[in-house]
């Protein structure tokens, strides 16, 4: 960088005066007059471009006007030092020897000089490994603080708000009622006071027809009048799992599924949240559902499973 | 004038033989040669422009309410990250222009490094004594995509939330630590807490920039002690190098490439839209959109991430290994660990352990050319199955099927491409054509 830099002033202070008539002996290079003259047109142009930035900064600051005039201006510039380098000034082709990288002789010497200072030492072997063991429990206790997060991790991740009886809302915060959601809607819900970012809050909530289901056995009655909500936080990565495929066609198609964007991981919804595609390795995690006396959504316990990307022990 | 500033700097550092040398330093003259000068000449712009963007963006998830300029966005919920970015692009005069500019410029720094990279793998640059700078270039190019997804990450817009998730998620899958070190990174479980933006932040700005720096530093001091290689021709042997001094016509010329590097940025950024984030509107949790894609150089991560079976390991109804470890960490390291291994690997295999100066043409070595081209092309499909959600909407392709085609090219592309290439280039290496003019 510093030859760089060295080398930019010089070529700054190099511009500002004629050069010196070359020693006598040597033949006189005759200037190329076009070169010269396109360069100067170049500079003059890029004056002019960069002006019309600092004109446009003031007068009508639009992206695409001050990109265009200030990137012009480089370019032009760009195009002076070019001609400048190519035609104006004289090519001069440079032999230089490499240097020889190796020294054998001085080696040797390193090493024996290395060998020097470890004379009438006794048991070698034993403070290399002495103190390798310092350095490396040493490492290992500095590394120890970081560890104030560990024992904690699992239960963190664990936490979840949900359970029995916590109404499920909307993104503005209003109860759902359950009459309201019709069969090929998605909805996405929350549970009620509690913080909505979290990765265990999001759920969907969809409807099918009651016959459609084809929930594990111990989880009959967690989708009553065919409603049923899962965890909105895909099990592959995290995206929010946001489309819905219902088909309304023929008894060939596949059955309904919601499918996550990010890697298209495709979860059905009427087999308690399994995975039919993609790479996701866990279902998605069935949230208990119920109605209360005033016909609203309910949480009627915790998920089937953790939300949200597994981790080194996470119970699948 | 120039006397007496050289006067004035040798008095005192005694710098005229270091000037001198400096001045009639050679460069050898090839244009593949101009691929790391671009890189570098990249990472000038992205310095300059995200000196600038750091005087306006305000790292902090302290939630706001939007009341600026743009209108379809005013009363929406978002953080102050969001809105700063947005206040810099709608508010501040020129802020959009070089907000565009540093992004234009991460993509092609990142691009330039990786055709550099090919070019000296493919022109056996990387033999001793460059084994060194494979390794250095090598990482920097780790830090380049690192880099710039943490660039991306800052804005919090939909498309960061998403990819943070997707960083948390592999994370969060390292076997035994991968816990830990999310919670610990995050500051507790994603989204995380307030603590997070600032370091993402810090990391963004300060301490990525300032190893590559360093490293980008030593990668030219190293290449001023060995000096540069050349491709063979009259006068070139392996004991000298040719080319044209510095000064006046290479400083001229290189001078140029920044300019033009920095020119052509701008009027990308100025004239060229990328990343419009208030089109994504802010990251919830809860919100995902389809077809989203990243920068391009996250393309390969999310192909390894689609293609991946749906694999995990467990043991005894508990989870050991979640799938995103596989495409998401054990692919990076594979193919990061190839290119660092791949000097030592060359040398095993040739059995030729002296100091090369004199460059290959690509077809001189058949069997090189093809390795690489094989192994570049093993990634370059992946690369493409994270477009295939793309491909599968525009050209009505299944994307059931599109996974499964992925996957038999990942292992059938790089083998075709290995013994087509071994053929071309054993046969141009015999004809001496010329690839592209056809004639001798
Ligand atoms: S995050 Fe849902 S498929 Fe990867």
């Amino acid at each position: 960088m510093k030859r760089w830099l060295i080398a930019a002033l010089v070529l700054l202070l190099g511009k500002l005066r004629p050069p010196r008539a070359l020693p006598p002996g040597r033949p006189v290079r005759e200037p190329d007059r076009r070169a010269e003259n396109l360069t100067f047109l170049l500079l003059l142009c890029a004056m002019a471009a960069a002006a019309a930035f600092i004109a446009f900064y003031f007068a009508n600051p639009d992206t695409q006007f001050l990109g265009a005039t200030l990137g012009l201006a480089f370019v032009l510039l760009a195009a002076a030092c070019l001609v400048a380098g190519k035609r104006v000034v004289p090519q001069i082709e440079g032999v230089k020897e490499r240097p020889e990288l190796e020294h054998p002789f001085e080696q040797d010497e390193v090493v024996a000089v290395i060998a020097e200072g470890g004379e009438g030492v006794s048991r070698k072997r034993f403070f290399l490994l002495a103190g390798g063991g310092a350095a490396g429990l040493m490492g290992a206790a500095l590394l120890t603080p970081a560890l104030s997060c560990g024992p904690e991790a699992n239960r963190v991740l664990s936490r979840s708000p949900w359970n029995r009886g916590r109404l499920l809302v909307t993104e503005l915060d209003e109860p759902i009622v359950a009459a309201g959601i019709v069969v090929g809607e998605l909805v996405t819900a929350f549970p009620s006071g509690a913080d909505k970012e979290d990765i265990a809050s999001p759920v969907i909530v969809v409807r099918v027809r009651p016959d459609e289901l084809d929930l594990p056995d111990d989880r009959r009655g967690w989708a009553p009048e065919g409603l049923i909500g899962y965890s909105k936080i895909c099990t592959h990565a995290g995206c929010a799992v946001s489309e819905y495929r219902y088909p309304s066609y023929g008894p060939t198609a596949p059955g309904p599924a919601v499918v996550c964007p990010c890697h298209y991981s495709t979860f059905s919804v009427t087999e308690g949240g399994k995975r039919i595609f993609g790479p996701a390795g866990r279902a998605l995690p069935q949230l208990p559902l119920a109605i209360n006396g005033d016909g609203q959504l309910v949480a009627d316990g915790d998920f089937s499973g953790r939300p949200g990307p597994g981790w080194w022990g996470v119970r699948k | 004038m120039i006397r007496r500033a050289v006067r004035f700097l040798d008095e005192r550092l005694g710098t005229a033989p270091l000037l001198k040398k400096t001045l009639q330093y050679v460069f050898p003259d090839h244009w593949t040669f101009m691929l790391g000068e671009i890189a570098l000449y990249a990472f000038v712009v992205l310095v300059a422009t995200g000196i600038y963007l750091a005087l306006f963006f305000e790292p902090s998830l302290a939630h706001v309410t939007y009341q600026g300029d743009y209108a379809p966005l005013r009363g929406h919920e978002m953080t102050k990250a969001f809105q700063s970015t947005l206040d810099l692009s709608f508010e501040t005069k020129g802020g959009l222009l070089l907000r565009q500019t540093h992004h234009w410029a991460a993509n092609v720094f990142v691009a330039a490094i990786v055709l550099h990279l090919l070019r000296i793998l493919y022109t056996g640059a990387s033999r001793k004594p460059r084994d060194l700078n494979v390794w250095i270039g090598t990482t920097l190019l780790a830090l380049a995509v690192f880099e710039g997804y943490a660039g991306y990450s800052l804005p919090d817009d939909l498309l960061s939330g998403m990819g943070l998730a997707i960083g948390y998620s592999v994370l969060l899958s390292l076997p035994v630590v991968g816990a830990w070190l999310a919670v610990l990174v995050w500051g507790g479980q994603f989204p995380g807490k307030e603590v997070f933006e600032p370091r993402l932040f810090i990391t963004h700005v300060f301490v990525i920039p300032i190893v590559m720096a360093t490293l980008i530093a030593i990668h030219l001091a190293i290449i001023v002690r060995q000096k540069h290689t050349q491709f063979p021709g009259p006068g070139r042997t392996e004991r000298n190098v040719v080319g044209s001094t510095l000064w006046p016509s290479y400083a001229l010329r290189s001078t140029s490439l920044l300019l033009a590097v920095a020119g052509v940025l701008l009027l990308l950024g100025g004239l060229v839209q990328i990343n419009p984030i208030w089109l994504y509107g802010p990251y919830h949790t809860y919100s995902a959109t389809n077809g989203a894609q990243p920068d391009w150089y996250i393309g390969w991560l999310i192909g390894a991430l689609r293609l991946m079976p749906p694999l995990e390991i467990h043991v005894f109804g508990y989870t050991l290994v979640p799938n995103p470890f596989f495409g998401g960490a054990l692919f990076p390291l594979l193919v990061f660990g190839l290119l660092y291994s791949w000097p030592a690997i060359e040398r095993r295999i040739t059995g030729d352990h002296a100091r090369h100066e004199l460059l290959d043409r690509p077809r001189d070595v058949p069997w090189r050319t093809a390795t690489i081209s094989a192994f570049f092309s093993w990634v370059a499909v992946v690369f493409l199955a994270g477009s295939q959600d793309q491909v599968a909407l525009h050209f009505h392709f299944s994307y059931v099927g599109l996974v499964w085609f992925f996957r038999v090219a990942s292992v059938v592309v790089p083998l075709v491409v290995f013994f087509v290439t071994r053929r071309v280039a054993a046969e141009l290496k015999e004809t001496e054509l010329h690839p592209l003019r056809l004639d001798r």
